[in-house]
């Protein structure tokens, strides 16, 4: 009963997005005030009806419920409650609902906080978030439907895949899908702004934040994904240049390049075209993540011969979207304009060359990620590409990129000057390289590669106190913190996301050039040496989980005669699917992690395990964390609300103006 | 600078910068392409010598060796008509198993024995590697072309 529930709502949901793809947007074009307004309740019942649907495929895990097929082969009775419902998006068909899911919250809140924008804009853009919504709703209805019945109903289920039992994994797709459909909003406004014609600043300073938050939630949900894969997969990488990695970096690297574009855009009212084609290629990118992840694809290019309705149907979706927005792109986008001049050095043509580089770095992305698999796909003969690859191309380009992001802040707009920049810039640029010289000296022995990460990282970190400083300078008088106080919020987040990328390359460089491993053969009362450390195999137990049995290791780590802390690695076998999963023990400390891992067993009670020194790996997440915070920070800035409540008239003009060279 | 100079010089470190960054990117890519392999293919020399690449099939049952020092293991990977003999040091993954699919990184030496730097299972246990099941389907299509009885049916 409850899944046919949750199968009609869909249906509604489908009937509801296809009226507000259709009727806002005419009304909008012909100045219909009532079909224009249809576009704000229609968004939220879709959304409502789409949870209602999610809901109820919810309730089908929690109870049990193995007459559904989604649920049979995804769950079973033994598996933990918290499990059951993160197993609604441990398919294909559940994943698609939660990512319709996450359209419906975007569009709700687009309804909710867009009281300040006219009424045609918010038309066109719920329309246009409509059109995608009737995309993925009629490709679930068709193809993919959770709630299809399985007859006879299945005595138990199969088990969510035991790699998917874990905390991070309950987290990571609906924040990861947050971010994918986030960009939506920005596709949407910037396909309004295409139709209407009309591309100003005001636009810019209305799609911001919501591209701002998009790209906080997908850099946590990358971060996060990262992460899980550190300490479940037992490998002690933290990214593997793997597709399903790639498909979910290529959006960000787009993203990222789509914030900082918009950010001139709003200033300065350049990069207009820019900007849109950004927003259609990072939400185009997003779509192919999903596909290329939840479609099987990269398990076996023929599993879209198994099922050629599902592959059709995406490949189709993905032209119809990526199609339609160039087609637009390609005749509205003179309308458009280019904006502002500016001249060859200045702070925009920083970003435009920061911005190309980010889209360089994605298309070499894309290229390692697609040419494998469109190779296999014709029987042109399998190959791979490996992380060698990425890492080649990865250095060279985002080293002049790292670069000019400690610059570009400090350069004025339009026009700036260099040898100006080259003496405020002068003292950042010694800190920098005594860091790069003293950390690694410090750390042990030399590295170039180490070197040169920390030249940029502390470049970085250096240049934004400058930066800082000289922005306290401007600021009107009153003591230190009254001043701190005055700057807006924005810019403490943008101050505080470039932080974060330089602690990450930080972790990035100590680890890569600092880690220590070791495999050794242990039997209990062993003891193995690792940097300083001493790891004593003690004990092995047989545990007992809820859903699985577990070999456990106990390891006493020392570090001279102190004792440091007691791990404990684990091999587990989950019973369902007789599958073994190694379960890494780590201790986190700030600037060292320990990890160990059981391997196999090569007798009852020796094994052989795996041991890493790994400095500064935790820098890696906290500068995400960075990342995301300051991208939240700088979404949520007061001017953004106050200055939407003062009417759109003046704004237009507003923005030609407050180009003073300290923004 | 006239403006039209100006965008000249834009235009042109513009398009040296994409060109650059271009070459950049494909030669890195030609030379990190990891061509795979079967065995049959290797027996038969087409494989590249002291170049690193990927075969993939079976694990022979039976096969599995491990050195005293716990950590060095030997194992044959089979597509069913050819095999080659494999070492590798390290930890093996979870589902490395006798009698399953596995696909495996390295060279092959003088010797003809294949030195894997990395050995790859995937995480399921019935999931074969769409490389090493591609494998055990050549072999098996080359012996029905050969011989009129039919190939044993399965996996």
């Amino acid at each position: 009963m409850v899944p046919e529930l949750g199968h009609f709502a869909l249906i509604l949901a489908l009937c509801i997005a296809l009226v507000q793809s259709t009727l806002p947007l005419a009304g909008a074009a012909r100045g219909n005030d009532a079909w224009m307004a249809l576009a704000r309740p229609a968004a939220q019942a879709q959304c409502l009806f789409i949870a209602l649907a999610f809901g109820c495929l919810t309730y089908a895990f929690v109870s049990n419920d193995f007459s559904v097929k989604y649920v049979a082969e995804h769950s079973n009775t033994q598996l933990p409650l918290a499990y059951r419902v993160a197993g609604v998006w441990g398919g294909h068909e559940g994943s698609l609902l939660l990512w319709t899911l996450m359209l419906g919250l975007w569009m709700f809140a687009v309804s909710i906080f867009s009281r300040s924008l006219p009424q045609e804009m918010v038309s066109r853009v719920l329309s246009v978030m409509g059109m995608i919504g009737v995309g993925f709703l009629l490709f679930m209805l068709f193809a993919s439907n959770p709630f299809e019945r399985l007859l006879p109903a299945a005595a138990d289920g199969r088990d969510l895949n035991p790699l998917l039992q874990d905390p991070g994994m309950v987290f990571h797709p609906p924040m990861l899908y947050m971010g994918y459909v986030g960009f939506s909003v920005a596709f949407a406004f910037s396909m309004a702004a295409l139709i209407d014609g009309r591309l100003d600043a005001t636009w810019a300073r209305w799609s911001r934040p919501w591209t701002t938050v998009a790209w906080s939630v997908l850099t946590l949900g990358i971060a996060l994904g990262s992460g899980w894969a550190y300490y479940v997969l037992g490998w002690g990488g933290w990214w593997f240049w793997d597709p399903v990695e790639n498909a979910s970096f290529m959006p960000w690297l787009v993203g990222t390049a789509l914030i900082h574009s918009l950010a001139v855009t709003e200033k300065r009212g350049a990069f207009r075209s820019w900007t849109v084609f950004l927003a259609i290629l990072a939400f185009s990118l997003s779509l192919l993540g999903t596909f290329l992840v939840r479609s099987g694809v990269l398990t076996s290019v023929h599993a879209f011969a198994t099922d050629p309705k599902r592959g059709i149907f995406i490949l189709v979706f993905l032209a119809v979207v990526v199609g339609s927005s160039l087609t637009l792109f390609a005749w509205r986008a003179s309308k458009v304009g280019l904006g502002g001049r500016f001249a060859l050095v200045s702070r925009e043509s920083m970003l435009l060359t920061n911005n190309a580089l980010l889209l360089v770095a994605a298309g070499a992305v894309l290229l390692g990620t697609l040419y494998p698999l469109v190779l296999d796909a014709f029987g042109l003969g399998k190959i791979s590409v490996g992380p060698p690859y990425f890492e080649a191309v990865f250095v060279p380009l985002m080293a002049p990129a790292l670069f000019l992001m400690g610059i570009a802040p400090l350069a004025r707009w339009k026009q700036a000057s260099l040898p100006e920049l080259a003496v405020r810039l002068r003292w950042a640029l010694a800190v920098s390289f005594a860091a790069a010289i003293i950390v690694p000296l410090a750390m042990g022995h030399w590295s170039t590669m180490v070197g040169f990460s920390l030249l940029l990282a502390a470049w970085i970190a250096a240049t934004s106190v400058v930066n800082l400083k000289a922005k306290l300078a401007h600021a009107p008088k009153g003591g230190i913190g009254a001043r701190l106080a005055q700057l807006p919020r924005s810019y403490y987040g943008m101050l505080l996301a470039h932080l974060g990328i330089a602690v990450f390359i930080v972790g990035v460089a100590l680890v890569k050039g600092y880690e220590a491993e070791t495999d050794v053969r242990m039997e209990v009362g062993d003891t193995a040496h690792l940097h300083g450390y001493t790891f004593r195999f003690t004990a092995i137990n047989a545990v007992k989980g809820p859903n699985y049995t577990s070999e456990r290791g106990t390891i006493e780590v020392t570090r001279g005669a102190e004792p440091v802390v007691t791990l404990n690695p684990e091999k587990r076998l989950y019973t369902v699917q007789n599958m073994p999963m190694t379960e890494a023990a780590i201790d986190a400390g700030f600037t060292r992690h320990l990890y160990v891992a059981l391997g196999d067993s090569i007798t009852p009670t020796a094994w052989v395990v795996r041991i890493y020194h790994k400095p500064f790996i935790g820098w890696i997440w906290g500068g995400c964390l960075l990342m995301g915070i300051g991208g939240l920070l700088a979404a949520f800035d007061r001017r953004y609300r106050a200055r939407a409540r003062a009417g759109s008239a003046q704004l237009t003009t507003a923005a030609g103006l407050n180009a003073s060279p300290a923004r | 600078m006239k403006p039209r100079h100006k965008r000249f010089v834009l235009i042109g470190v513009g398009v040296a910068g994409l060109a650059l960054s271009a070459s950049l990117v494909l030669s890195a890519f030609q030379k990190n392409l990891v061509f795979f392999f079967t065995p049959s293919q290797v027996a038969a020399n087409e494989a590249p010598v002291g170049k690193s690449f990927r075969v993939g099939g079976l694990v022979e049952k039976g096969s599995l060796k491990r050195e005293a020092d716990g950590l060095t293991v030997h194992f044959v990977v089979t597509d069913t008509a050819k095999s080659i003999p494999v070492v590798y040091r390290g930890i093996l993954p979870d589902l490395f198993r006798e009698g399953k699919g596995v696909v495996t990184q390295g060279k092959v030496g003088p010797d003809g024995l294949f030195r894997a730097e990395e050995v790859l299972a995937k995480h399921d246990e019935n999931y074969m590697p769409p490389a090493a099941q591609d494998a055990l389907n050549q072999a098996t299509a080359k012996t029905a072309a050969q011989s009129v009885v039919p190939p044993p049916k399965g996996k």
